[in-house]
Formats: C-alpha cells, sequence, structure tokens
C-alpha cells in the first residue's frame, strides 16, 4: 500500500479544543500530591564498606527502578552505582499514601525526595572529611565515593561513615546537583540485576528458603470465583505422598506438601465441592449485551446538516494480566504475629487485609515486598498473599503458596471487557466535534487508588467533584492530543463480578487503539494522509515532535507490497508522549503460518518508536520498557484474549492465551529517545502500549483495508482444544526426554 | 520413596523422593537450585530449561526415575561452569545487550538458546530468524527483540 505524504499541510486549519482534565491535573499528579505527605521519609544509609543503602518503598517488578534508583542516588552522592544496593522496603503503613506502585509514578514522585537524601548525606560526608582533612567544605571535592583536599590528601565514605552520622534532627538546606553536571544520570546502565539473573541467582518469592514453609497449591472451582463447600475425601488426599496437610479457604481447598508435584498431584485427586460460578452460565456475548445496555447515547446528533460524521464502534474482549511468574506468596502465621512475603505492589493495603484476615494488630503482621517476576498491573493486588496467609492460619504452619499456571487466565486477574465508540464531526478537513464514549466491566481499584482520590479531594479539579471514583481515573488519564474542537471521553462500568485490575495502562490501551482507528478514517474523509492529518490537528509540541521523529526514523510513506501497511499512531500521558510506527505483514502466506500449538496470523516485522519521557534517568530502560510494550501491543491487537463461555473462562496455558511468541515478534526494532529540557522525569512503565496497540491496529486496517471491529482479531477463533475442568489441574507430562534438542 | 541419583552441574547428587515426582521439584523443592523457574509445568512455557548430556530439556515433564545415574543435568548454575570462561558466552552476551526485565524468563531463555545454537552449528549453517522464531520459550515482558540479537551476539562467540 502507497500512502501519501503530505507533510506540508498547515496548522492552522485546526479547531482548537479546550483542555481536558488531565491536561491540568492527571493521575501522576493525583499520586504525587497524596504521597506528598510523607515523600520525605526515606533514609540512605552510607555503610563503612564504602557503599550505600536505600530501602525503595516500591516495587522492583521488571521495570528496573533498582536500577534507575541506584543511578539517582549515584549521580547526587558521587558514588559508583556498583556502590549502591536498593532493596525493596517492606510495608511501612506510616508512609500512608507513598508506597503504591501503579501508574507508571515511582520515578516521577520519588526522584526528588531520593537526591535530596543523598545530597542531605553527602554535605554530612563532606562535614566530616572537612574536619578529618582541616579544609572549608568548599574546598573538598568528591569523585567515587573519595573526598579529596586540595593538598592531594584524601579520605572515603566508608571511613567517615560513622563520624558524619549525626546525633541529632536538624533543618539543613540543599543544593542538589545541575543537570548540566550529571554523568550517572542519563547515561545507558545495564540492570544492576543483570548478571544476577542471567547465572540464575536472582531470587523471586517462590526461590526463598523460609524454613517450613513447604509448597502449597489450591483446587479452584470450575466456575468463576465459585466458593468451596467442602472434600469429600480429605482422609485419602491425607494419606498421598509427600502431603501433610489440607485446609478450605473461601477461595479453594489447599493443600501442603513436599513438593509442588505432589500438591499438583493431590490436587488433582481432591473430590471438591464448590459453589455455582458467580456470573451464572455467562459468555462472552451476554457480557457484551450488559455492556451495549449500559452504553450511554452520544451528546452530538447523528446525521448532522454540514459536514461529515465518522462513527466507529469497537469491542474490546477480556484478557488476563497475568506475569510469567503465577501468583505466589510465602506465610507463617503464627498465633502473636504473622510475616509474609511476595511481590506486592501495595503492601500497606495488604499488610492492612490480611491482619484483618487473620484477626491480628497491623503492627504485629510483617509483610516484605520481594522482587517480582513481572507485574503488568497484577501485583497491585495481594491475592496470593491473602490466601497463603489464611491457609497459615488454618494449618498452623508456614506454607509457600503458588497458583498453578492454569487459574491465571481462568480465576485470576485481568483487563475488563470494553466497548468503546466514537464519534467525529467534520467540516472539509476541521474536526468540528470528538467525542468518545468508553464502556466497561467494572476497574477493580480496591488497591489504595481509591483511598488516594478521597485523600486527596481539595486538591482535585473541579471536573471531577461528583464523578464515582473509576470516572476520576479515566477523566485523570485521558487527554486526547488533538485539536478537534469540543472533545469529550466519558467511562461508564457495569458488572462487578469479574476479577479485574489495572492492566498496564488502564483504559488507555482501549481508549487510543480506538480513537487513533478513528483518526485514520477521519484523515481518510478528509482525504489526508494518516500523519499529515495527525500533524495538521495536533495539539502539543511534544506530540508532534514524536510524531515527526518516528516517521522520518521509520520511513513513513515508503511503498509497501500489496498486503503490508505501516501503521502510526500516538499517545500523551504519563508527563510525556509516545509514537509508534509499525509495518505489518498480512499476506496470506504469512497469516497462515503452520505454528504448532500456537498463532501465526499478520506478523508485525517492523517497530519504530519515539518517545518524550522527559527527564531521561536510563536510556537502555526505556527503550526495554517500549519494546515490551512493543510485544503488548502486537499481542494485544492480534492474538491475546479470554473467552468466557458457560460461566468460566477457558484459557489455561500459554498455548491458549496467545500472548506475543519469538514468532510474533518484530525482525527489526528501533527507539529513539527524544531530548528533552524537562527537569522532571516521566513514567515509562506504561507510555508505550496505548500507541503500539493502536499503531498495530492501524497498520493491520490499512494491510487488509479492513477496520477491524472486535479486538483481538484473532478472537473469534478458538485456536485450541479446551482443558478439562475437572480435575482443575492437568497433569505434568512425562515424556520430556522425548523433546531435548 | 526411593533413592535417585544423577550428575547435577558437575556433582553427583543423591535424593530420597517419589519415582513419579518431576525433576523440576527435585531441582527447586528438594534440592533447592532455583535457576530453572516454574511457569506452567506443562512443557509450554520452557521456563523451566535446562540440558540433559548437554541437549535441551524441560524438567517439569521428567519423572525423576527417568533420570539415569550417569546422566548430567545442567541447569543455569552450571552453564558456565561447562566453558573454562566465568560466564558462558551467552550470558555474557545477555549482559551486553541488558536482555533481561523481571528476569523470570531468562535462565530458560538462555539455556535454550544454548542448545538452539549448538543445534544450528552441529548442522553447520549459521542461525536464521526461521531458527529464532522456533523458539517457544514466552517472555511475558517481551524481550523479544533483544533475545534474538544476544543469541546472534552469543552465537558468533560459541
Amino acid at each position: 500500500m502507497a500512502a501519501d505524504l503530505r507533510l506540508g499541510t498547515p496548522a492552522e486549519a485546526s479547531v482548537p479544543s479546550p483542555p481536558q482534565i488531565a491536561a491540568l491535573f492527571d493521575l501522576e499528579d493525583l499520586q504525587d500530591t497524596a504521597g506528598l505527605a510523607t515523600a520525605n521519609l526515606i533514609t540512605i544509609t552510607i555503610n563503612s564498606d564504602g557503599t550505600a543503602s536505600f530501602a525503595l518503598p516500591r516495587a522492583e517488578v521488571g521495570q528496573g527502578i533498582t536500577t534507575s534508583t541506584s543511578m539517582i542516588i549515584a549521580e547526587e552522592l558521587d558514588l559508583p552505582v556498583e556502590k549502591v544496593n536498593v532493596s525493596l522496603a517492606p510495608a511501612r503503613p506510616e508512609l500512608v499514601f507513598n508506597q503504591l506502585t501503579g501508574g507508571s509514578n515511582s520515578t516521577v514522585s520519588t526522584y526528588t525526595p531520593i537526591r535530596v537524601a543523598a545530597n542531605i548525606a553527602k554535605g554530612a560526608l563532606l562535614q566530616a572529611a572537612a574536619i578529618e582533612l582541616g579544609y572549608a567544605v568548599d574546598q573538598l571535592t568528591s569523585k567515587q565515593g573519595v573526598i579529596t583536599a586540595p593538598d592531594g590528601k584524601s579520605t572515603t565514605y566508608g571511613k567517615l561513615a560513622v563520624k558524619a552520622a549525626g546525633a541529632t534532627t536538624k533543618s539543613v538546606q540543599v543544593d542538589l546537583k545541575a543537570r548540566s553536571a550529571f554523568t550517572v544520570v542519563g547515561k545507558p546502565h545495564t540492570r544492576v540485576d543483570a548478571r544476577d539473573i542471567v547465572t540464575g541467582k536472582k531470587q523471586f518469592t517462590m526461590d526463598l528458603q523460609v524454613p517450613d514453609a513447604l509448597p502449597t497449591m489450591l483446587c479452584r472451582a470450575t466456575g468463576l470465583n465459585g466458593h468451596p463447600t467442602g472434600l469429600a475425601n480429605e482422609a485419602a488426599i491425607l494419606a498421598m505422598p509427600g502431603v501433610t496437610d489440607v485446609a478450605v479457604i473461601p477461595t479453594g481447598v489447599a493443600v501442603r506438601a513436599k513438593t509442588f508435584g505432589q500438591c499438583i498431584d493431590a490436587v488433582r485427586a481432591m473430590k471438591a465441592q464448590f459453589g455455582a460460578s458467580v456470573v451464572g452460565a455467562a459468555d462472552d456475548e451476554s457480557i457484551l449485551a450488559e455492556l451495549r445496555k449500559a452504553e450511554i447515547p452520544l451528546a452530538v446528533p447523528k446525521l448532522p446538516l454540514l459536514g461529515i460524521q465518522v462513527d466507529t464502534d469497537f469491542e474490546f474482549m477480556f484478557r488476563s494480566s497475568a506475569a510469567l511468574e503465577t501468583n505466589c506468596a510465602i506465610a507463617d502465621v503464627r498465633d502473636d504475629h504473622a510475616t509474609i512475603w511476595s511481590g506486592l505492589k501495595s503492601p500497606i493495603v495488604a499488610q492492612g487485609k490480611i491482619a484483618e484476615a487473620v484477626r491480628l494488630p497491623v503492627s504485629k503482621v510483617t509483610v516484605n515486598v520481594v522482587t517480582g517476576g513481572g507485574s503488568f498491573g497484577h501485583k497491585l493486588f495481594h491475592d496470593p498473599a491473602l490466601e497463603a496467609a489464611r491457609v497459615s492460619k488454618a494449618m498452623g504452619k508456614p506454607v509457600k503458596l503458588m497458583w498453578h499456571r492454569v487459574d491465571e487466565p481462568r480465576q485470576g486477574r485481568m483487563h475488563p471487557m470494553v466497548t468503546s465508540r466514537c464519534r467525529a464531526t467534520m467540516l472539509g478537513d476541521q474536526v468540528l466535534t470528538f467525542e468518545q464514549r468508553h464502556t466497561s466491566v467494572t476497574t477493580d481499584f480496591s488497591h489504595g487508588l481509591g483511598e488516594m482520590l478521597v485523600a486527596t479531594a481539595a486538591d482535585l479539579p473541579p471536573g471531577l467533584v461528583g464523578v464515582g471514583l473509576s470516572q476520576s481515573i479515566f477523566l485523570l488519564t485521558q487527554d486526547l492530543p488533538y485539536n478537534f474542537g469540543v472533545v469529550t471521553q466519558l467511562l461508564d462500568e457495569t458488572d462487578t463480578h469479574f476479577n479485574t485490575g489495572s492492566m498496564r495502562s488502564i483504559y488507555s490501551q482501549d481508549v487510543a487503539c480506538a480513537s487513533e482507528l478513528t483518526v485514520d478514517l477521519m484523515a481518510k474523509k478528509a482525504r489526508k494522509d494518516p500523519l499529515a492529518f495527525r500533524l495538521a490537528n495536533i495539539k502539543y509540541p511534544e506530540v508532534k515532535a514524536v510524531l515527526e521523529k518516528v516517521a522520518e526514523v521509520g520511513n513513513w510513506g515508503r511503498t509497501m507490497a500489496p498486503g503490508t501497511a505501516q501503521g502510526i499512531a500516538v499517545h500523551r500521558e504519563y508527563k510525556g508522549a509516545t509514537a509508534f510506527l509499525v509495518e505489518i505483514d498480512c499476506r496470506p502466506e504469512t497469516v497462515n503460518r503452520k505454528i504448532a500449538n500456537g498463532v501465526g496470523g499478520p506478523r508485525v516485522t517492523k517497530v519504530v518508536v519515539a518517545v518524550d519521557a522527559g527527564l531521561v534517568i536510563n536510556p537502555r530502560g526505556i527503550e526495554a520498557q517500549m519494546m515490551s510494550a512493543a510485544s503488548d501491543g502486537i499481542g494485544l491487537a492480534l492474538t491475546n484474549s479470554t473467552h468466557l463461555k458457560d460461566g468460566h473462562f477457558l484459557e489455561a496455558s500459554w498455548d491458549n492465551y496467545f500472548y506475543t511468541r519469538e514468532w510474533n515478534a518484530p525482525i527489526e526494532f528501533e527507539c529513539v529517545i527524544m531530548p528533552s529540557s524537562s527537569d522532571q522525569p516521566g513514567g515509562v512503565g506504561e507510555a508505550g502500549v496505548p500507541a503500539s496497540f493502536a499503531a498495530v491496529a492501524c497498520a493491520y486496517a490499512r494491510a487488509t483495508g479492513t477496520v477491524p471491529k472486535r479486538f483481538p482479531i484473532n478472537h473469534d477463533t478458538l485456536s485450541f482444544d479446551v482443558k478439562p475442568y475437572v480435575p482443575s489441574l492437568p497433569e505434568s507430562p512425562t515424556d520430556g526426554l522425548s523433546h531435548t534438542y | 520413596m526411593s533413592t535417585h541419583t544423577f550428575k547435577l552441574n558437575g556433582e553427583q547428587v543423591t535424593v530420597d523422593v517419589e519415582d513419579d515426582v518431576r525433576l523440576l521439584w527435585v531441582l527447586r523443592d528438594v534440592l533447592k537450585v532455583t535457576g530453572p523457574k516454574y511457569g506452567c509445568g506443562i512443557n509450554v512455557c520452557k521456563a523451566c530449561t535446562s540440558h540433559i548430556n548437554g541437549k535441551a530439556f524441560n524438567p517439569c515433564s521428567v519423572q525423576v526415575k527417568d533420570i539415569k545415574s550417569t546422566d548430567e543435568v545442567t541447569t543455569i548454575e552450571g552453564l558456565a561452569a561447562t566453558t573454562d570462561q566465568e560466564l558462558h558466552p551467552m550470558q555474557e552476551a545477555w549482559l551486553e545487550e541488558d536482555v533481561a526485565q523481571c528476569g523470570y524468563c531468562q535462565p530458560g531463555q538462555i539455556m535454550a538458546a544454548v542448545a538452539l545454537v549448538k543445534k544450528v552449528q552441529a548442522e553447520g549453517r549459521a542461525i536464521t530468524d526461521d531458527d529464532l522464531d522456533s523458539i517457544r520459550n514466552v517472555c511475558r515482558c517481551g524481550t523479544y527483540f533483544r533475545i534474538r540479537k544476544a543469541i546472534r551476539a552469543g552465537a558468533a562467540k560459541m
């Protein structure tokens, strides 16, 4: 497909749109505001071996914040990054709203407080050095953990650590390092845990050795969230090899054994009884019908007297937010105290809920935050930690609880099903109105964001007064980056029965896919190239810049073979802007590739990203997040969804739930990080997902000449055999030695 | 319960465990060798990929009784020792490219990559995009592109 390139279209053709709420105050501002009161309750410790330690009150789940935080501390302290050890703080209830890892806010909100703490530490070290070396502080220089006097004499942070420690609390002025003096921040840095990862030393929750915390798993219901009512063969299960205990908790029947393999065998042998699915016999179509009923009408009347109208209507199916590390936690609940280990992005909420469940005071429940094997919003919730605590209490023993993979798509958290409708009214190539009405199965925000909104009510912009929690979060995240005259984007929610959560960019992935596909159709009506139309109507200079950059680097408009095409899309959120240009191959020989137990389908062959993430801490980390967003976008557009039928989800394996695999991955990838004069880092963990999803969808529509109505495009073809529900888990195969290579 | 013995990362090990327990759990739960990860238990995600007698396999799908006393099992922890360097060239390539994000799948990815490269080299040819497409290991962080680059770089030094 050839694209006409008309970059010269004058920008004055667009009709200015007044700022949306998120342009003035967004989810980042909400989190910054909520955490501000306790943001400085942090400690950087200088050790006598010359290293610095910091317990970060956030969760590392792969996004790279232990690396970027080490860099920030190293920069301000003048220490090598290798001498900074960043661990994860356990739940610290005194931090109130300042220990939630979400909304790509970690570096946004902790950047300045951490720099201040490091600067205070360096100041104290310099003071101590001044006494030791006999010079004034401003005559000393610090470099790589060594402080040197004009006469060449020097001392080290390690030697000064004890002397520099203050015995009293005092107020000090800090003069943070100027950006022009940065030598670490902004330079590419390999992950601080990379070596541990490639040698197998990095420990995740399931790798921790807690005495007597034996493997534990749950037998779960066939129907969604069916409650257990009993176990008919308890004695037989207890007599099985390796099994030590069984217990019934609200979410299933638990078994503890010497190995996880024996837990799986025991779950398979259980004659457990469960109540019905909480959604009855619901299926995709019945939930979709509920959404259709809940849709609020578009305000602009259909068939305007003047001009042209573009009406779109998209459906986005349920999809699992499960990481590769399944839900897991270790719990040791005693009569008078409890200790928990788990990957938790909202550990204070977890601590409160666990204390309540095991009937202990919050102060007697220690919640350790363990580095997680991926999150994608999943670890905002503490489902496995709560289960582990309940099982440990019921059995009176420590447990290491792990979900089976099968249970993740069937009973785990997911991104809700959504419809999104857009209506644009145009006069010539001017856009007069753009409306978007997003209707979603309810997203669960019980992980702490809701409490933040209540606590910061006085600071919220007027547009949020009187609207519900979900609508507030929706409005705090949506800012259409175009001058499309009167712009409104609203959310409506229905059905609260599903196990949902904020999956990487919450609403934005679907909002952007729907709106950007609509923008492509508007461009077509205006007889404009998709890029030229966007540039003519763009609202923000940084969004324009990333679009122009991605078009230039990705060679937008180049001649493509029939059945292949480029797609371009942009998104503005997390104090930054991201543009994706992708090339897709939808030719039959590609789509119909034979992949054993997998989906071939269209192949995204090339991805180019341009991202403005504000002040850049670690370009390598930003590139990694954009690559990850590319993989997510490909899966969201083409392959990954869960199917609801007869009140339960069908998927039970990575060969059912088709997240992007190597055969779907781009052959070419390039990421351009835009220079930014900002002194504030933006959020990058989720920033790429909306534009990535949208660009793949736009490319698919251009390559095939068909705009998909339902996402992912593969959803209507069930590409796998459904695994049984009874027993609830499949047997592990025994033929592994016949598949060696 | 019965006794099973095999060579693990260069050392002879003996475990007392039921015959049918899959090797993954013998490694992780009994021997506390936790480099091989659980991601599915049904030989789909490949997070537990290790080597047996130099070939890739998935211990989640092998009963311990099927491992012979002369079999040599290598997990990510023992990979470097199969070379005379501090790190295997594939591990070095992984660091060069900064492949990992959360890191959970990466031990399995590296073990799969080493076996794939050896197989292709034994066939006397260079690694192709089709070879890379054949890797089934799931990376939910989506690091696939860096994995492809690292395998090519690692292969050049193997």
